[in-house]
């Protein structure tokens, strides 16, 4: 396993101290983000999103099923992670990892709890069939931050979906063929954005290095200032002039994030 | 073509029986990686990563006498039109040895005795001959990773519809169903000719066989020519 040496945790916890980092940004400065659509023919929606050196693809494919017990005239969503070991010599091929777990889950959240996809509006017939919406996301390199871009990835892909074709009589999806219609989709989309804290200072969209050294970090999805999911990762306490500090930067950033990739949610 | 092949016989996307599909190649895509790239016949994408040499874990799989090479070939959920459950299958299983063994002749990997290389091939888009498009971007990943090797490896499938030779297939020609249907043989050869690899599902004649495995020379050397450039543009951007 190849970890982020003590010598450069300090150094980085030194710049940090300064206001500085190693990659020259700000410590509430992004790296540059390109969304690319369309990236997969056979998927209903598809995204690859790259942050700096970090890349991933998220991928729709829908399926019709049962409705869940609790939600009988809603569609389904599921959102799964695979961290692949293409992307980083620390991922091993087996199980999911703990890892993988965690940012499906807290993608699925954002998605969910911001009501981002009408799941009403995807129920056949009530009780019995509906549509399963699977957003699926692949890491492709993992130079850090893979959280935001992964949530950034299920919201491009998801703005580009069509639903397949469906076969009432045969009950049956006709995988391939593609109707018009577009997932629906609320207005308000939800930005999912990640605060880490190192040493004691706050930062965005960390790079693999200051990931490691992390003591603690806050992944908020919100739309336009109003929070839907949130979710703290690791051990290290905060305290709560901290954890409102980390609320103030990621109203900021998800104003910033936004503008910069509104043009492709189009 | 020969009398006993259908006559009219044309293919779904109207190529020529010898003519493979756009060939879109090239290299360092992860640069997470010791080497990395991408290979694609038409819509089928392949891309794939070299981690290594390592040193082999857990310590039983080691090889005290010479270096191991180990693939692991996997799709994407979304590569297909029907999504596929993430995460290894009986196929997939197959497939990453398949596609080890299909690499091993040309990979000099001996001296590293007791240390792994490891290499990742992921489908991103599906429309047959994935694991061909595999092994052509793994070949062209070991080779930018550094890997000592013989030669390259190139990869491709033959098929046979109803009576008819036909290189590169794609999904619709996969189910062909007139005739005597379809017969699929991916292939792959050495850079020095030899057979690395070769499978076979349907139906055919030795002669047949025989002359399917000249297509697959003869597509090998447009194959070859893109992997060659694609590594060499990497080269030339490292100067």
């Amino acid at each position: 396993m190849i970890e982020t040496s003590r010598l450069t945790e300090e150094r980085i916890k030194e710049y940090l101290n300064e206001g500085k980092r190693f990659d020259e940004r700000k410590l509430d400065e992004f790296r540059e983000i390109t969304i690319e659509t369309g990236i997969s023919k056979n998927a209903e929606g598809s995204a690859r999103v790259k942050i700096g050196k970090t890349e991933v693809l998220v991928g729709i494919k829908m399926d019709v099923a049962a409705p869940y017990p609790d939600s009988q005239d809603k569609g389904n969503l599921m959102v799964t992670a695979e961290l692949l070991p293409l992307s980083s010599p620390r991922f091993e091929s087996g199980p999911p990892s703990f890892n993988a777990i965690e940012l499906a889950r807290v993608i699925d959240r954002g998605v969910r709890e911001s009501k981002f996809i009408e799941m009403e509006k995807l129920c056949i017939k009530e009780g019995e069939k509906v549509w399963n919406v699977m957003i699926d996301i692949y890491s492709i390199n993992d130079d850090g931050n893979l959280f935001d871009a992964a949530g950034i990835g299920a919201i491009a892909a998801l703005k580009t979906a069509k639903i397949p074709k469906y076969d009432e009589e045969k009950e049956k999806v006709l995988f391939g063929e593609w109707t018009k219609n577009e997932i629906p989709l609320s207005k308000e989309i939800p930005i999912s954005l990640t605060v880490h804290k190192v040493g004691n200072n706050f930062i965005v969209d960390p790079t693999k290095e200051e990931e490691d050294i992390s003591e603690t970090r806050i992944t908020i999805a919100s739309c336009d200032g109003v929070i839907h999911s949130m979710q703290k990762g690791n051990s290290k306490e905060l305290g709560v002039d901290e954890f409102h500090k980390i609320l103030d930067l990621i109203e900021k950033t998800e104003r910033e994030i936004f503008k910069k990739i509104e043009k492709h949610l189009k | 073509m020969t009398a006993k092949k259908s006559e009219n016989f044309e293919r779904p996307d109207g190529r020529k029986p010898n003519e493979l599909r756009k060939i879109t190649a090239k290299v360092g895509i992860v640069p997470n990686a010791d080497g990395s790239a991408m290979f694609g016949f038409g819509d089928t994408i392949a891309i794939a990563a070299v981690y290594g040499p390592k040193k082999m874990h857990p310590q039983h799989a080691q090889d005290p006498e010479r270096g191991t090479l180990r693939c692991n070939y996997n799709m994407l959920s979304f590569s297909v039109t029907e999504r596929i459950r993430p995460g290894p299958s009986r196929r997939s299983t197959e497939i990453s040895k398949i596609t080890e063994w299909a690499l091993k002749p040309i990979v000099m990997i001996d001296d590293f005795a007791g240390n792994v290389v490891d290499v990742h091939i992921n489908i991103l888009q599906a429309n047959a001959s994935t694991r061909c498009a595999g092994i052509n971007a793994a070949a062209m990943a070991l080779a930018h990773a550094g890997i000592p090797m013989k030669n390259l490896v190139t990869s491709v499938s033959i098929g046979k519809l109803d009576k008819n030779l036909v290189v590169d297939l794609i999904k619709e020609e996969e189910d062909w169903e007139e005739g005597e249907g379809a017969t699929d043989i991916p292939i792959t050869l050495t850079g020095d000719g030899k057979i690395s690899h070769i499978q076979l599902d349907g139906k055919i004649t030795k002669k047949q066989l025989i002359e399917a495995v000249e297509l697959a020379k003869e597509a090998g050397k447009e194959i070859y020519a893109a992997q060659k450039k694609a590594l060499k543009e990497a080269g030339e951007d490292k100067k």
